[in-house]
């Protein structure tokens, strides 16, 4: 095995340096097959076979091996008491963020619920953006006013970053609306979860996304349990690609990082032409449903440490990555070593940073505007200054 | 006209003193010395469109809303054009949509069928389906679309045919609308209007008869404003669909058919500044929307009996004009308020509790509020004129009070 890849190496073999750097800029598309079909609802499914390079999939196993450090991390500053209040993890699920972002640019809108420290960093936010934002600090990207759940990113179109279950549905559909008013070629990934699938308001939206072309993808992040509740305990049809009826729909291995991409491409493709489409990805979350619950009440043991070996995205895309010949396993954990020591040194440079002043509790309340200062029903406590 | 932040954030500003109210009473300044001192007030915006928006105050507006009493309007512009409230909000929305291709209207029948009280009639066939839009019954969808859209720079006018349908949107009204510029940290801006008709109107039964200015009123981050003349309607519409911030526009079911002539050239009325509906000396009445009407027509009585009562329209509802205020019950001591809203948790109540708070040294006599009975609104017309105020009991509270 070895010789083998010395013989195909053989240029490069003197220059070990070069060996890396080669690598990881190869850009000539490979094809590669992914695990599962997809199952559509509607309309003809997307062909198995994902375009693809060395360079994008060594990219994917960087990002998401970073994603997974962030949530590690976070899980353990959670328990410093460092963050406070809700945390939802996002470990398992990093395919969808990851393979999303390859098939779409910044110019496309994507919004989400709660568990958006993920999609944050898959948007171009910084590692130490957000853990400043989740200790509280003036350096987060809401300035520590939004904290775990209310992550935003203006400037590549990440909408945030909602608590409420399912109420970014209707304003990922606004976001439609705004692209298709002002005639861009964007789409809106609109992602909720399987709890928020229930929701009347999602109804609601794909209604109107349908009934006016809105180019809307709807991405049902489908982990299998509403907080405790499984699928099969709160939906009386668990086909949540289907239960659009009129929106076509498709079921992808959310654990499957080229599915997912090939999908987001698919449906970008098609909510461009043809209206709404929904996407459920078939994911899992290692962790509980926030840091509040230990996960294991609802679900056993044997089931997580099961898909965590059967179907690990990182797990997978290593498999990929070594079955190929684009990395040694060496090379693999080199880039680990290196992405924990990213995330630490975020942690540590978010720790520093300061907390904010008194006086940011009232910025960003209004906008300075053709009215005078702004006040509270009283006047004198609760003074606005509009910056 | 600074005030301290409670809590003593560390701010160079001066403590608020009510004593120092320098400023004389603004029916005394002429014209232009009032609206430029507004715009001192309004502060250097650096930014250079927000600069000329209160150039544009200074220069171009007129006999604005500080002493807009119906006379001196028509007087001040001499030509002008009549039209009733309806029009003039549909007159303050078409012009706003010349102006600014981002704005839009989505709600229930507004495009086809020209809206169920007409305010956006002919808009649909001027401007085309994608900026009228005709929704579904889906309240919270499509509030949450217009904020969605908002987000990204459109400027959506969002109409709840009733207001009390709007309820189905609180969700997205207090969570999304009020608190996103906030949990950003300032990255998006919501400049959503979000109005409808509210109101007790003439026995539409319980579920349609409802004033939310109490349930909204604590959503930080919002502006609450209610309109009641043709004039202040479509000063107060062009202001709305202006403002960066959300605002909620009130109106009301009984008075979309006021008559009232309005100036031709373009105004816009302050959206956080009281209307001086009838200055006095003797008592101070705060009121807002209908009961505007309500209390004029008590004044006529008071008159006859001697009184002398200052009338004052709030217009804001949040937050409060209380520099207008303010000055009113310096003046005469005794303060009245007579709203539509609810006895319990209603615009009254906050009223009157900032009102103690803040003017305390200059009552003379408690603060009397006087507002609808905490009832769902029944049906039968006798019970129905008995939920809300009437004239003789405003004439019969101002008499207990002066006494």
């Amino acid at each position: 095995m070895a010789l083998s890849r010395l013989s195909l190496r053989s240029t490069t073999f003197l220059k070990p340096s070069s060996l890396r750097r080669h690598v990881t800029t190869d850009t000539t598309p490979i094809t590669i097959e992914t695990a599962a079909p997809f199952t559509s609802h509607q309309c003809d499914p997307p062909s198995r076979s994902v375009e693809t390079s060395s360079a994008e999939i060594l990219s994917f196993f960087r990002d998401m091996a970073r994603m997974r450090r962030m949530e590690i991390a976070a899980d353990s500053l959670y328990k410093s008491k460092l963050i406070r209040g809700f945390c939802h993890l996002y470990d398992g699920q990093e395919a969808l963020a990851v393979g999303m972002e390859a098939a779409i640019t910044k110019k496309d809108a994507i919004i989400t619920s709660y568990r958006d420290h993920c999609t944050f960093l898959g948007r171009g936010g910084e590692l130490v953006d957000a853990f400043s934002e989740l200790m509280g600090r003036m350096r987060g990207c809401s300035n520590g006013k939004g904290g775990s759940m209310h992550f935003y990113k203006k400037d590549a179109c990440f909408y945030g970053g909602h608590g409420i279950v399912g109420a970014q549905i209707p304003l990922g559909c606004g976001l439609a609306f705004a692209q298709k008013y002002s005639k861009e070629e964007n789409v809106s990934f609109v992602l909720y979860g399987d709890g928020a699938a229930n929701q009347g308001q999602l109804f609601e939206a794909l209604n109107i996304a349908a009934l006016w072309d809105l180019p809307a993808i709807l991405v049902c992040e489908n982990n299998h349990y509403g907080m405790g509740t499984a699928t099969w305990r709160s939906a009386k049809s668990p086909a949540y690609f289907k239960r659009g009826d009129y929106v076509p729909g498709l079921k992808v291995d959310g654990m499957d990082v080229l599915a997912v991409k090939q999908a987001c491409k698919f449906a970008k493709e098609h909510a461009l032409k043809n209206g709404p489409i929904i996407l459920e990805m078939d994911t899992y979350r290692y962790h509980g449903h926030s840091m509040s619950d230990p996960g294991s009440t609802y679900r056993t043991r044997d089931e997580v440490s099961g898909v965590r070996q059967v179907r690990d995205p990182i797990e997978r895309a290593r498999k990929l990555l070594l079955s190929h010949d684009i990395a040694t396993e060496k090379e693999l954990k080199d880039m680990e070593k290196e992405v924990r020591k990213e995330v630490d040194d975020a942690v540590a440079q978010a720790k520093e940073s300061p907390v904010p002043e008194a006086s940011e509790l009232f910025t960003n309340m209004y906008v300075k505007d053709c009215g005078v200062e702004s006040f509270g029903a009283d006047r004198k406590e609760l003074k606005v200054t509009l910056a | 006209m600074a005030a301290r932040i409670h809590g003593g954030a560390a701010t160079a500003l001066s403590t608020f003193n009510p004593k120092k109210l320098v400023a004389p009473s603004r029916t005394n300044l002429p014209a232009a010395a009032r609206s430029s001192k507004r715009c001192i007030v309004a502060g250097g915006g650096s930014d250079a469109s927000k600069k000329s928006l209160s150039v544009r105050h200074s220069q171009k507006l007129i006999a604005n809303a500080a002493v807009a009493t119906k006379a001196e309007t028509s007087a001040t512009t001499g030509t002008g054009h009549e039209l009733l409230l309806f029009e003039a909000l549909q007159e303050g929305l078409e012009e706003e949509m010349d102006r600014d291709p981002h704005v839009c209207v989505m709600g229930e029948d507004v495009g086809h069928y020209g809206g169920s009280y007409k305010v956006t009639k002919g808009l649909a066939d001027k401007f085309g389906d994608l900026r009228v839009l005709d929704t579904p019954i889906c309240e919270n969808a499509f509030t949450g679309m217009g904020i969605g859209a908002a987000m990204t720079g459109l400027r959506p006018v969002i109409e709840g045919m009733n207001m009390g349908f709007l309820l189905l949107a609180f969700n997205q009204i207090s969570n999304n609308c009020g608190m996103l510029h906030y949990t950003s940290g300032g990255q998006f801006t919501i400049p959503v209007v979000i109005r409808g008709p509210g109101g007790v109107g003439r026995q539409l039964g319980a579920e349609h008869s409802q004033r939310l200015e109490s349930y909204f009123q604590s959503i930080p981050g919002i502006q609450m404003v209610a309109c009641s003349t043709p004039y202040n309607a479509k000063g107060l519409m062009k202001a709305a669909i202006r403002s960066e911030n959300p605002v909620i526009l009130f109106e009301h079911v009984l008075l979309y058919n006021l008559k009232e002539k309005i100036p031709d050239e373009e105004y816009i009325c302050n959206l956080e500044e009281a209307e001086m509906v009838r200055p006095g000396e003797h008592i101070t009445i705060l009121t807002y929307s209908r009961m505007r009407y309500h209390v004029m027509q008590a004044a006529k009585t008071l008159v006859n009996k001697g009184y002398d009562p200052e009338v004052i329209d709030i217009r804001s509802l949040k937050p409060f004009d209380l520099y207008t205020i303010g000055n009113s019950v310096k003046k005469t001591h005794r303060v009245l308020i007579v709203e539509e809203c609810m006895r319990t948790g209603g615009i009254g109540a906050s009223l009157t509790a900032a009102i103690n708070e803040n003017f305390h040294d200059y009552l003379d006599a408690p603060v009397m509020c006087l507002s609808s009975q905490d009832v769902p609104t029944p049906y039968a017309g006798t019970l129905e004129e008995w939920t809300v105020v009437q004239p003789a009991q405003i004439v019969t509270a101002v008499e207990q009070l002066c006494q």
